[in-house]
């Protein structure tokens, strides 16, 4: 039978990954194309232990989905390795595929299947006899709340039902990884929260998880660890705490004035030089104060600009959050 | 991280007693009336981990899946598979075996029938007939689903995530195209023994069962590897095109209507059109079917479309596994 590439990967496989239920090194890809390459993923190493809820967060085009590709196979990796559930994903695809449970970023649904069908054959071709199938999917309807939908044909349901009929399909072989792609994008927030509990409840239970989104409340509600990434790369880290200490608990105070400003406004004004300044940027015709004291700072920015006869046109002041952890690392807000 | 429902890890509700109470309203703001069959239970969520059968995949019970799978959407489509198969079928035995014979003998079969000696055309129809179902079921059967797949929404990914190597993926839908093919084929028969005017019945001798199904699987497979091929190289976007350039000039020049042998008078199209598959099936069903007519070695055809199976299926495989896999 062909499950000899996956046995042979399985013996191949160095003790003590399977510690980890996912783990990269130096992980890439480039796609090539006639238009030239994308550099979409450029090395990334994780580390996520058994039974953690990870969080992959970054605004669109950040690599989220070729980094979930490359981790459930679909996606061949250029550069570096990973390892799912103690296997190779490019060694042993089959044997990672039987372990894994995945919800891609867009709807997969059997169209041409009813709701219950859709949930019957996943788990036959996870090698359940027809009948256990059968039991095995009302289980699932019932839990995730389709009966009165039981029989509807997969491209008849509403977002909110495809996504909860998508995540109990990824559930059929009780996957030892899930991996949610954007499992929220474009769900009205009730949906969005109702979902969020059914992985609260998931985890709970022991459900190792990965996710990635580019909703950073939806990181902050539901994950362990974060690692924030963009470009490709992953920016920083940790738990939300670890992230928000790691990046200085940094307080961000954009100023935005009526027209552009001079490049040297900064040190022009002695702002650069305020004790509770850490890094001052102009960029048009907004200065951004990064600053772990921020008492006063907001005021003296407009103070120091109103004396240069520029008017103010808002002001705001972010707290330490995953958005200001952003705006740290990559020095430009957070596009969602 | 603290998470909104409190049941300690691991001990899951086998028995949800007093839990519902407790976390069954959530925290976040829904009341616990709220559409009961919208908002999924905690306990009914946490069961399908502890109350989950123990899956054991293997690639032929994986493989065996897709198939019944395939055969479940065939049969919810049966009536439109039905007519797509029927319908090309009858109506050309209609107009050539019915329609012609009666308007006027010298109109139709005569000029094709004179080179193939006394047969009516019905027996050349048969096998090319049939040979044209095994092409247009191939490509209808394994191109159009792969399309569809590989579409906007790549619901491919959902079977492509299914515990086998993506080539059992490929080789799966060559299966399901073929047998698709071959019963398409199938119901030639009945039509063209049936539908005729008055002494224009095919004369039809199957002296080898063996060679007659073998002819009939080495069509199927060759023209659902085409199919597959086709499928995965093709831009989406061209498809009509791609039927316009491949589906009538095969048909039209796969020796459908007129027997191979009969093309002698006009030799470099006889050559040319040794590059079209469908002619070795025309050929290879006169060889078994209608072994009166002039037709094609046995040996070449079996070459032929047993090469071009293996040759298109490893190609196809190939090609369908870089669209699966990015
Ligand atoms: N199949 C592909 N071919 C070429 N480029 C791609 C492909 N898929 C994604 N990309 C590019 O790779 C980058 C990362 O994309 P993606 O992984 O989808 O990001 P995200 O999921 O974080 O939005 C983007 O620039 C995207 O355009
Ligand atoms: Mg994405």
């Amino acid at each position: 039978m062909t499950t000899t590439t996956a046995q042979a990967a399985e013996l191949a496989e160095p003790p003590g990954k399977g510690e980890a239920a996912i783990k990269t090194e130096g992980l890439r890809k480039t796609y090539k194309s006639s238009r030239g390459n994308v550099e979409a993923v450029r090395g990334i190493d994780l580390d996520i232990p058994a039974g953690e809820f990870f969080g992959l967060l970054g605004p669109n085009g950040a690599g989220k989905s070729t980094t979930i590709g490359m981790l459930t196979t679909l996606v061949a990796p250029t550069g570096g390795r990973a390892w799912v559930a103690g296997h190779d994903v490019v060694a042993g695809p089959v044997a990672v595929k039987r372990r894994i449970g995945v919800v891609t970023q867009n709807n997969t649904l059997d169209m041409q299947l009813t709701v219950a069908e859709n949930l019957q054959f996943r788990s036959r071709f996870f090698g359940l006899p027809a009948r256990v199938a059968a039991r095995r999917a009302d289980q699932l309807i019932d839990a995730f709340g389709l009966r009165d939908r039981r029989n509807a044909m997969a491209d008849q349901l509403s977002g909110g039902q495809a996504r909860r009929l998508l995540i109990a399909r990824a559930l059929v072989h009780q996957p030892d990884v899930l991996f949610l792609d954007e499992p929220t994008a474009g769900l009205d927030p009730q949906t969005r929260v109702n979902l969020w509990d059914i992985l609260k409840v998931l985890h709970d239970q022991g459900q190792t998880i990965l996710l990635t989104t580019h909703y950073m409340e939806e990181a902050e509600a539901l994950c362990d660890r974060i690692a924030v990434v963009d470009h490709g790369r992953v920016l920083a880290e940790g738990t939300l705490e670890e992230l928000k200490d790691n990046a200085g608990a940094v307080t961000v105070v954009t100023v935005r004035f009526e027209g552009a400003l001079p490049a040297d406004f900064a040190e022009r004004t002695g702002l650069s030089a305020h004790p509770s300044v850490d890094r001052a940027e102009i960029e048009g015709d907004q200065v951004r104060v990064f600053s772990t004291d921020p008492e006063g700072v907001l005021g003296e920015v407009i103070s120091l600009g109103t004396a240069q006869g520029l008017n103010v046109r808002d002001a705001a002041q972010l707290k330490p959050s995953l958005e200001t952890v952003f705006l740290t690392l990559t020095g430009r807000e957070y596009r969602e | 991280m603290a998470t909104t429902f409190q049941s300690p890890r691991g001990s899951a509700g086998k028995n949800g007693t007093g839990r519902r109470g407790k976390n069954g309203a959530g925290k976040n703001g829904a009341p616990p009336a709220a559409a009961p069959s919208e908002a999924p239970s905690a306990e009914a969520i946490a069961a399908l981990i502890t109350n989950a059968p123990e899956p054991a995949p293997t690639t032929l019970k994986t493989f065996g899946a897709m198939m019944a799978r395939e055969f479940r959407v065939l049969g919810r489509n049966a009536i439109s598979t039905f007519m797509r198969s029927v319908m090309q079928p009858l109506l050309f035995v209609f107009v050539f075996s019915y329609v012609f014979p009666k308007i006027g003998s010298g109109f139709s079969a005569g000029g094709t029938a004179a080179s193939a000696g006394n047969t009516s055309f019905s027996t050349i129809l048969l096998p090319g007939l049939m040979a044209s179902m095994f092409l247009m079921q191939g490509m209808f059967g394994t191109t159009m689903p792969l399309i569809m797949e590989f579409s906007w929404q790549r619901t491919i990914e959902d079977r492509a995530l299914a515990p086998v190597p993506i080539w059992v993926l490929g080789l799966q839908k060559i299966t399901a195209g073929a047998i698709q093919a071959f019963i398409g084929a199938l119901i030639v028969f009945p039509i063209v023994l049936l539908v005729h005017a008055a002494g224009q019945a095919p004369s039809v001798h199957v002296t080898n069962w063996f060679l007659f199904a073998l002819i009939m699987v080495a069509s199927s497979t060759v023209t659902a590897s085409l199919g597959l091929l086709l499928g995965t190289v093709m831009d989406p976007r061209k498809i009509q095109m791609v039927f316009a350039i491949v589906l009538l000039p095969a048909t039209m020049l796969g020796c459908v209507y007129y027997p191979w042998s009969a093309l002698h008078s006009i030799r470099w199209l006889q050559i040319l059109v040794l590059i079209n598959p469908m002619v070795y099936m025309s050929e290879g069903l006169r060889a078994v079917l209608t072994p009166s007519i002039g037709h094609m070695p046995v040996w070449a055809v079996l070459l032929a479309l047993v090469g071009g199976t293996i040759v298109f299926a490893t190609w196809g495989v190939r090609t369908f596994r870089n669209r699966v896999v990015a």
